[in-house]
Formats: structure tokens, sequence, C-alpha cells
């Protein structure tokens, strides 16, 4: 299926995490599902690019991790389950993260939170 | 014969998980959410099943990239919390009911509905939240579980429609089981929620009231909801809704509401929650 017969692909804001980008994003998401362990957490923290190296990812896809772009890291086949284990290794919460790729402060996404979330009708 | 007696929907927000291990339960932020599941403890004090069939998704946990299975049964004996890179959570091991789940698994399975059988896997937050906000923190669960795992990370995950006559199949299964067993089934996840990219945080209270005013009234008109609908309308991970058209096929027919419940947020997330009795 090309990308423009898909029919969630207008949906604003959104990568739908789809057979393609699984495809595109199976290492790097193996590589976050790697950070479930401890011990590979460790190895991560202490040297992420060495860490990153043992893995047949896209420079692309490790320079995203390395900035922490989770926006860049979705558009490049990441799963946002996946991601989580980055940020989880970092001590993040998925408010933070979410926050993160909205562009919003922590602070304002938490009060957008409390008063009902981001409305259908206010796109993005 | 074994007989359902119960359907519940239950979101399963890791963050509530976290606020009930960590004793948050009486902080203003989450003092109200658990005061709507102060009546479902009380009901189910005098309504314990003897087995739960909870529908839930793994979140990239058990199932990596390697193994994304559209429907999953849960055969083993016991399952543990998983270590979800945090350290497991701090409650009991979920006991399953191989007997029930295997013969579940062959009904479903003669009945098309093409499963995958799992022998051994670790449970996480999407199994263990909704059981710690309808038992509390006992000790040990005070029921079997057989936990039913349903893709909703890869898309396509199935249809509503699809998961709607699949808990139909269910209702036949169970009712067909030769043992004297009160089975409740639950369907958790959801409601709306938005959890990447920069349209993160939608919750659409309008799409969530009528989602759970017609799976009591009129679930087939669920079933029509294409996927790209939840998608656009309930947010990227608001597709988990289309678990809880299992829980309500294996009712079938109408159902009583005995109690609803809804709250906006939980971390990012709406929490919805409906307890429903068969009516036939």
């Amino acid at each position: 299926m090309n990308k423009k017969s898909k029919p969630y692909a207008d949906i604003p804001g959104t990568t739908v995490f789809d057979a393609e980008q699984s495809r595109k994003g199976y290492h790097l998401n193996m590589f976050c599902m790697s950070l479930m362990k401890a011990a590979n957490r460790e190895r991560f923290k202490a040297d992420e690019r060495a860490y990153l190296n043992e893995w047949p990812m896209s420079e692309e896809q490790k320079r995203a991790v390395i900035d922490r772009d989770y926006n860049g890291m979705i558009g490049l086949g990441g799963n946002i389950y996946f991601l989580a284990k980055i940020f989880a290794t970092d001590g993040r919460s998925f408010q933070y993260a979410a926050a993160l790729m909205t562009g919003m402060s922590q602070e304002d996404y938490a009060r957008m939170m409390l008063s009902g979330g981001r409305a259908p009708k206010e796109g993005v | 014969m074994a007989r359902i007696t119960a359907g519940i929907s239950c979101s399963h927000v890791p963050a509530i998980g976290a606020a009930m291990d960590l004793g948050k339960t009486q902080e203003p932020y989450w003092a109200p959410l658990f005061a709507g599941f102060e009546f479902s403890k009380r009901w189910m004090a005098t309504h314990t099943p003897d087995v739960v069939f909870l529908v839930y998704n793994d979140h990239a946990t058990t199932f990596s990239l390697d193994f994304i299975p559209t429907f999953a049964i849960g055969c083993a004996p016991e399952f543990a919390p998983a270590d979800e890179g945090w350290g497991a959570r701090p409650v009991p091991v979920v006991k399953g009911a191989p007997e029930l789940a295997a013969h579940i698994s062959e009904s479903l399975i003669q009945s098309d509905f093409d499963l995958t059988i799992v022998n051994k896997m670790d449970v996480d937050h999407g199994l263990t939240v909704p059981l710690s906000l309808m038992f509390g923190k006992p000790a040990a669960w005070p029921c079997l579980v057989i936990p039913f795992a349903v893709n909703v990370v890869q898309y396509p995950p199935p249809s509503g429609a699809r998961c709607y006559q699949l808990g139909k199949a269910l209702r036949r299964a169970i009712d067909s089981f030769d043992a004297d067993l009160n089975v409740q089934v639950w369907g958790t996840g959801g409601m709306s929620h938005q959890l990447q990219g920069p349209r993160a945080g939608l919750i659409n209270q309008e799409f969530d009231t009528n989602f759970l005013d017609n799976i009591v009234a009129d679930p087939e008109a669920l079933t029509r909801i294409p996927r790209e609908q939840y998608l656009r309308e309930a947010g990227s991970e608001g597709i988990e809704l289309v678990m809880w058209l299992i829980m309500r096929g294996a009712l079938e027919g109408p159902v009583r509401e005995v109690h609803r419940f809804y709250h906006v947020p939980a971390s990012n997330t709406a929490v919805g929650h409906l307890i429903l009795e068969p009516l036939a």
C-alpha cells in the first residue's frame, strides 16, 4: 500500500505504526526492547554510542536516540511502547515524553490534561 | 455448566498501577479516580467469580516485534507480573485456569478464530492494573485468570466487528464447559488517548460518552466503526477500545448497567469503566 492510499495518512500529528513503519523500525524497536534488562540499561547509559553501534540501525535512527528526538524516532519506525523503554531508562514518565513530542512544557501539558485534554477539533 | 455472570470494562493506564503501588491513591490528583472504583470493589466482594477471562493488550513486554499474534490465549497455570523496565509491580502472581483455557482455545479455533496458544508468558500493566482496580491489594488474587492478549500495537488490529463476533463465540465456548464455574469477561484499555507525536494528549469525551452509551444499549452500532475512525476520533491508542467489544459480544443480548464511571485524566488518558450483567 502506498502512502496516499492509507486512509489514516491525513490524521494530523499522528504516525500510525503499520507494517511499513514496523519494518523500517524493527532494529530501533528491538534495541529499545533490550533496555528491559537492567544490565543492558547500565551498558547503554555508560556509553550510548557504543551500545547503539551493536545494533544494525541507521545512523539517522542512532542520532535520534542520542538526541532523544521522539518525534524523529517515530518517523523512523519507532513505536511509542518500545520508545517508552528509553525514557524509562532516563527515569522519565510517559507524560514527560508526551509533552516533549507536543512541543509544550511539561507543566503546560499537565495543565491541558487536567482541563480535559486536547480537544479533537483543536488540531496540533 | 460454566456461565458468564458479568462483563467489566476498564482502562489500564500504567500510572494507575504506580499510584497504587506507591501509596498515592489519596493524593488530590488520584483520589477522584480511585473513588470511582470504590463501588466496584464492594460489588466485587459479593460477586467474585471463579475465573476472569481478561482481554488486554501487551505493551512491548512479552511480545516484541519478533512475534505479533492478533489473538493470544494464555493457557499456563500461572503468569508472573512482568518487569517492564523499572522492576515488576509488587502484585501477586496471576493463577491461570489451564483446563478452561484449553477448552476455550479448542472451541474458538473450531469456530474459525485462529488463536495463538501461549504456554509461557509474563503479564504487564495491561492485565494487572484492572485486577488492582477491581480487587485492591490482596495477598493473592481471589480468582483464576485467563489472559487474552489482542494486538493493538501494530496496525491493523482486529476490527471491532471481529472482536464482537469472537465474544459471541467465547460465550458459546464457556457455556459448553462442563464445570460449575462463574466466569466474568473483562475488556480493558482505552478510552480516548494518544501517547505519540504532536497530537499527544488528545481526549474526546463526546466519542467516549457515545461509546459507553452504545456498548450498553447498541453494541452492533459500535461494530460498524472502522479502525481509521478510532485513530482519528479516539486517538492513536484509543483503538484499544475494540477489546471492549469482545466483552460485550460475550454477554450477548440486553444487559443491565450496574455501574458506570468516567474520569479525565489519568496521566494522558480518559478512564472509562462499566460493570454489566447479562439479562438473558
